[in-house]
Formats: C-alpha cells, sequence, structure tokens
C-alpha cells in the first residue's frame, strides 16, 4: 500500500516574488508557507511512480477512499458536522439548507431545473418516474448531500445516445437546465451512451437555484463519449452536483466540468471501470470571483486490469475570498494491473485575496501498473513568463492577459466542439475585462 | 545611425545573503551596423548586463546610464524598450503554456509597430522566415517554447530577430548548444539582420566558433564584471588559446 497525499494552501501566494513552477509541468508546487522554501518561497516536487518501484498491497486502511460508504439511503449517512475529509473545505453555511435536509425539518422539494433539450435525430431525451430501471445504472451516492438529492429527485431526464451512433462535435446533444429559484431542489440526469455510439452532451446550468443534482453517465463497451458540465448560474446560485461515470470495456469517456458562475459549487465526479482497457480523460477549468467558492473533488477509481486515466484541472482566481479546492483522489486497487493513470491541478492567482486548496491523493495497492503520477501547482504569474513577453514589446497588461488565456487555454484546447470552445474563450475574456489584473 | 551608450554602469542584486554587486563600472558603445562580441568567465555577469539593457526587474542599477540615440533607456519600461528597437535573445527562452506561437509573434508585431501587420503578407513573412531557419511549419502552433529542444528554443529567437527588426540585438549565448548545422543556420540568420537591417549586435558567447561566421568588429573581454580589454578579431582566438589566465580569474569548468 502507497499512499502519497500533498495538501496546498495557498493564500499567501502573493507575497511572493514568483513561482517557477507555473512552467514546468510536474516539476514545483508551492508550499503551505511560502516563505520557508528555497527559490524565494517556492518549492519544488512532483511524483511519478513507475510500474516497477512499488511492492504489493497490504490492506487498505480506513482513511482510504476505497473505504468510504456510499448508499441510496440519507439515513445511512451521519448528518455533515464539517469536520469530515469530504466537508472541511465547504462553507456549509452557506449551502442554504442542502446539507442539512432531513434535519430539523429541512426539505429538499423545490422545483427542479427546467430542461430544455437540443439534440441530433437518433438521440433520445425522455423525462421519467423514479421507478425507471436506468436509474441507478452508473453511480450511488458517496456523501449525505447526493444521497438527499438521490431520495427527493421527482422525475429524471435520460439522454441516450443509440448503439453505434456516430455523434461528432458538430451534432452535440445540449441539455440547458435553467434553475427555477432558491427553494432547494433534487434533480437526476442519466446519459447513456450505448455500445460503440460516439457523441457529446453538454448540461448547461443557468438561472438561480439551489440545487442537488445527481448526474449517472453511462458508458457501455466501445463507447466514446463527452460530456461537458458547464455551471454559469446567476451570483446567488447554491449547486452541489454529484456526476457518477461508469465505463465499459475498450469504452472512452471524456469528462469536462467548468465551473463558472455561482456562489457555491461543489462538483464531485467520480469514474469507475467495469471492464478493461477502457480510458477516461477528465478536464476541469473554473475561475473564482471574489466570494465564490467553487470545489471539484474527483475519484477515479481503477479496480480493472489495463485501464487509463488523466485528470487535468486549471483554474484562475481573483478577488476578495475567492476560493477554489481540488481535490483529486486516485485508486489503484491491487486488480488494477497495467493502470496507466496521471493527474494535475494547476492554479492561477490573480489578485490578492484569493485562495485555493490543491490535494492530490494517489493510493496504490499494487506495483503492477503502467504509470501513476501526479502534479499540482499554485502560483502567481511567472514574472519569467511576464519578462519575456515584455521584451517583445507587449505591454504589462496585455502580456498578464495573454499569460491567463493561455493558461486556461490547455483546458479549452481539450474539449474539441468549436462552438463551445468559442464560448469559453469569450467568457474567460469577460472575466478578464471585470478586473485589472 | 542609431548609437546604444552605456556608461560606468554599476548594477546588483538582491540575493538571501543581501545585496551583491555583480557589474562595477561597465563602458560600452554600440553603432547600428557595428557586431561587438563580449567573451568571459562563468559568472563573470555577461548575462546581468543583457538582462540589464532589456530592463529585468531582478537588477537594480546603482549609477551609470544607457541611452539610445541619447534617450534615457533606464526611464523606459521592459516593452517600451522593445518598441524603442532593443532584443535580447535569451540564454534560456522561456515557456509560455497556451500561447502558440502564431498567437505571440503576430501580438508582438503588433506591439512593436504599433499597429496589426496586413494578415496576407505578416503569414507569408512569417512562412518565409521559418523556412530559412530551418523551423518546421508545425511550430506555427505549438504553445511558445513548450518542449522545444535547446536547439530549436535559440532558432525561435532568432525568428523573432528576424520578423521584429530591432535596432539592436543583444545575442546571449545564442550559439550554446547548437550542433554545427544549427549554428550556421543561426549565424545566416543574423548576418541577414545585419545585413539588410543594419543591425547592431551585441554576441555574448564562452566560444570563438560562431565568430568564424558572425564577424566581429570588436571584441570585449569581460571579468569580474567589468571589461578587462578590448580589441578587434584578434583577440578572440587569442583567448581560446590562452583562456582568461592573465586576467588572474580561475574559469569555472560549467561552460
Ligand atoms: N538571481 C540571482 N541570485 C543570486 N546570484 C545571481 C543571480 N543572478 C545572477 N547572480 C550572480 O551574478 C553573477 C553574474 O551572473 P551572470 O549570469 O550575469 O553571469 P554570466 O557571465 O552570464 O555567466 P555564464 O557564462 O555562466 O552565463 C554570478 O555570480 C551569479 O551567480
Ligand atoms: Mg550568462
Amino acid at each position: 500500500m502507497t499512499e502519497l497525499t500533498e495538501e496546498k494552501t495557498t493564500g499567501e501566494v502573493w507575497t511572493q516574488g514568483f513561482i517557477k513552477g507555473m512552467t514546468e509541468e510536474g516539476e514545483s508546487l508551492s508550499e503551505i508557507n511560502p516563505e520557508s522554501g528555497p527559490l524565494g518561497g517556492a518549492a519544488a516536487k512532483a511524483h511519478s511512480h513507475g510500474g516497477d518501484s512499488h511492492g504489493g498491497g497490504v490492506g487498505v486502511p480506513d482513511s482510504s477512499r476505497a473505504g468510504r460508504l456510499t448508499s441510496y439511503k440519507l439515513a445511512d449517512f451521519p448528518v455533515i458536522t464539517g469536520r469530515e475529509e469530504e466537508w472541511r473545505f465547504t462553507p456549509l453555511k452557506r449551502m442554504r439548507g442542502l446539507d442539512r435536509v432531513g434535519v430539523k425539518g429541512q426539505e429538499l422539494n423545490g422545483p427542479a431545473p427546467l430542461v430544455e433539450v437540443n439534440k441530433p435525430d437518433g438521440v433520445t431525451v425522455e423525462t421519467v418516474g423514479r421507478e425507471d430501471s436506468r436509474i441507478g445504472s452508473a453511480g450511488i451516492p458517496e456523501d449525505r448531500v447526493a444521497a438527499a438529492a438521490w431520495e427527493n429527485f421527482a422525475e429524471a431526464t435520460v439522454v441516450t445516445l443509440p448503439a453505434e451512433f456516430v455523434g461528432n462535435s458538430e451534432n452535440v446533444t445540449t441539455l440547458t437546465l435553467t434553475g427555477q429559484g432558491e427553494i432547494p431542489a433534487a434533480s437526476h440526469i442519466v446519459v447513456h451512451a450505448k455500445k460503440f455510439a460516439t457523441g457529446v452532451v453538454v448540461l448547461d446550468h443557468r438561472g438561480t437555484a439551489v440545487l442537488s443534482e445527481n448526474v449517472e453517465i453511462l458508458v457501455e463497451d466501445g463507447a466514446n463519449l463527452t460530456v461537458v458540465s458547464i455551471q454559469d448560474w446567476n451570483d446567488d446560485a447554491v449547486h452541489a452536483s454529484a456526476q457518477h461515470i461508469k465505463v465499459g470495456r475498450d469504452a472512452k469517456v471524456k469528462h469536462v466540468v467548468i465551473n463558472l458562475g455561482g456562489n457555491l459549487l461543489r462538483t464531485t465526479p467520480a469514474a469507475r471501470y467495469s471492464g478493461t482497457g477502457a480510458e477516461v480523460e477528465m478536464y476541469g477549468l473554473y475561475f473564482a470571483d471574489a466570494g465564490q467558492h467553487l470545489e471539484q473533488r474527483l475519484f477515479v477509481d481503477h479496480s480493472t486490469k489495463n485501464c487509463k486515466s488523466r485528470v487535468t484541472y486549471k483554474g484562475a482566481l481573483q478577488g476578495e475570498n475567492a476560493h477554489a479546492v481540488w481535490i483529486g483522489d486516485v485508486l489503484i486497487r491491487k486488480q488494477a494491473e497495467g493502470t496507466d493513470t496521471y493527474e494535475m491541478n494547476r492554479n492561477l492567482i490573480l489578485t490578492k485575496g484569493a485562495r485555493a486548496d490543491s490535494v492530490p491523493n494517489l493510493e496504490i495497492e499494487t506495483g503492477m501498473i503502467e504509470g501513476a503520477g501526479h502534479a499540482s501547482a499554485t502560483g502567481r504569474f511567472d514574472d519569467e513568463q511576464l519578462f519575456y513577453l515584455q521584451a517583445r514589446g507587449i505591454d504589462e497588461e496585455s502580456a498578464r492577459r495573454l499569460v491567463v488565456r493561455g493558461f486556461l487555454n490547455e483546458v479549452i484546447q481539450q474539449i474539441k466542439v468549436p462552438a463551445l470552445e468559442e464560448r469559453l474563450r469569450e467568457t474567460v475574456e469577460r472575466e478578464l475585462e471585470a478586473t485589472a489584473l | 545611425m542609431s548609437t546604444l551608450e552605456i556608461k560606468d554602469l554599476h548594477v546588483s542584486i538582491e540575493t538571501e545573503q543581501g545585496v551583491k554587486a555583480i557589474l562595477k563600472g561597465v563602458s560600452l558603445t554600440i553603432n547600428t551596423g557595428e557586431t561587438h562580441a563580449i567573451m568571459g568567465p562563468n559568472g563573470s555577469g555577461k548575462s546581468t548586463l543583457a538582462a540589464t539593457i532589456a530592463g529585468h526587474p531582478r537588477y537594480t542599477v546603482d549609477s551609470g546610464s544607457i541611452t539610445l540615440d541619447g534617450e534615457d533607456v533606464l526611464q523606459m519600461s521592459v516593452d517600451q524598450r522593445a518598441r524603442a528597437g532593443l532584443f535580447l535573445a535569451m540564454q534560456y527562452p522561456v515557456e509560455i503554456p497556451g500561447v502558440t506561437m502564431t498567437n505571440f509573434l503576430r501580438t508582438a508585431k503588433t506591439a512593436i509597430d504599433g499597429e496589426a501587420p496586413k494578415l496576407r503578407t505578416w503569414t507569408k513573412d512569417v512562412k518565409a522566415a521559418m523556412a530559412k531557419l530551418r523551423i518546421e511549419p508545425e511550430f506555427a502552433e505549438r504553445n511558445v517554447n513548450e518542449g522545444f529542444s535547446g536547439g530549436e528554443k535559440k532558432r525561435h529567437e532568432i525568428l523573432q530577430l528576424e520578423l521584429l527588426h530591432p535596432k539592436f540585438a543583444i545575442l546571449d549565448e545564442t550559439d550554446s548548444g547548437l550542433d554545427v548545422d544549427a549554428l550556421k543556420i543561426v549565424s545566416e540568420g543574423v548576418n541577414r539582420s545585419i545585413e539588410t537591417g543594419g543591425l547592431g549586435t551585441v554576441l555574448i558567447t564562452h566560444y570563438t566558433r560562431i565568430l568564424r561566421y558572425i564577424k566581429p568588429d570588436f571584441v570585449h573581454v569581460f571579468v569580474d564584471g567589468a571589461i578587462a580589454e578590448q580589441g578587434g578579431p584578434e583577440l578572440a582566438d587569442r583567448l581560446e588559446e590562452e583562456g582568461y589566465d592573465r586576467y588572474q580569474v580561475a574559469e569555472t569548468a560549467s561552460a
């Protein structure tokens, strides 16, 4: 059993001269106490683990991600105190009741977001009741908030890409999910790609909501599915979204989380493999402004042989009390020989007063793997990058914008849906105009 | 003709151990069309001089002056210096993730010229300049310096030199890490800028081999933060044979 956890809490980056790590992939991490490190405060650390360097597993400790409780029943989960590992970064007071469902009469019965559908021929989108057999096919709640949503949703939306459906970046299925107000609500979505289907599904969240949501993403054998979940709510929104991904044999899924608007967003994607030879790519992009709490916690559970996962999350933060949290749990179980995984998180802090927490957590129970690695870095502008651009005549303000754009563009480039990429670039542009960097 | 004039320049940096003086009175005058080679042992302050001319914030000018045709360069920001016609080819060019070469070159050209280049001729110019430097077209869509080999980075510095047409270029060890073919290609690029653009060039190097391709008019020996001797091209040959011993410094091995 090898466990590697690194925690980075970065509120003080602003006082540093510069952080080298922003340029050196997997090379550098800032430290909790940035004043004490070399390089005037930036420290470097990264891990990469070859298949030969780690011995076999010796059981799973309590703290292991594998040991976490899963249940469809709210009552199975103890009431949240805020001290739990998975809640310690979340400002519960701002959850507006989503965390207290079932306590002192707190209900979760507000109207679910309105669903508007835009889809190509062949793809079906249905509204179904709770008893529909497809519900529960890809996921099971792992925390009390998700369990509350599971118990309380009234109807589910099921998107189906039929077997061998040929989708591409032009014939995207989009569900526009418009929040219906401030009464705490539950919702449920199932995205189902049948055997050998390919395609792109976008979940576009907007409006005002206090919402707890489960999204099940079922990718059957040989399918190749992209799911993009955009959270661009109004400023007051609170949204907890548990996204359960299950990938079949030789299937591929690309999961993209875009967290932009809302007061508190907590997105928890979990990927599980039901067959061998599958590949999961997870991308995330977030832009936290003053007062926003954007939390993304992901889990990749390698339980089958010869599967691959790649995780890339990048975020920019600006303004007083902008807070981003990234937790990346990757578990390679004893039987998951031949696993190849790498996860990476980068945060760019643009102004004073913003804070990013970044915790990669890699548990390895077998030495028979292809590779496993992680990297995390949080920093502000790299002075050397700015100097280079300015030395080519570009003024400081434009140079900063170019660097931020480039930084986030690394994720946007990966979506490969031109219309969506365009929209996200414009959104980044708007965010950048909102502040003098 | 333009003149870049450095007079009695004293520069220091702040380190964890306190303030450290690096340049201790450097004077150097460069006219457009001239090529000056600066040679000197490791740590003598060559890169410091280059970075100070370009305006790197890490270096503090304690006294002395740098002027470009009489204008006070030290009062200018880094980007103003570039727009005034100064170009620094860096010893270690920086990677900029997510920013493509195409985007970078166009943005820089627009900044230097004060207006966007005409799209059609610009694209053609870039392609032609890349071809001359034997840079594969794919590099246009790659992120600035990201994953480039040492030699590829140096070629791209010269690509920028050729596209931005500065009055003065300071080439900080552009020759190091290049094989003979790459050295020739890069030297040809510099020579094109000298011949057609009347570039004033400061060539910082450890080796005389680049001086076989780019002929210096003057050679300056840099020792412990100051110019210890100057002369013509013959001085470079003598340095290659004798090293820096007679300037009473032990050269460190890492060159
Ligand atoms: N950021 C820094 N921190 C500490 N010392 C520095 C820093 N930058 C430069 N120096 C010191 O200043 C001196 C001059 O360095 P500089 O890089 O200018 O030398 P150089 O002549 O270019 O050497 P080389 O031939 O190795 O490139 C050296 O002693 C170097 O260690
Ligand atoms: Mg140097």
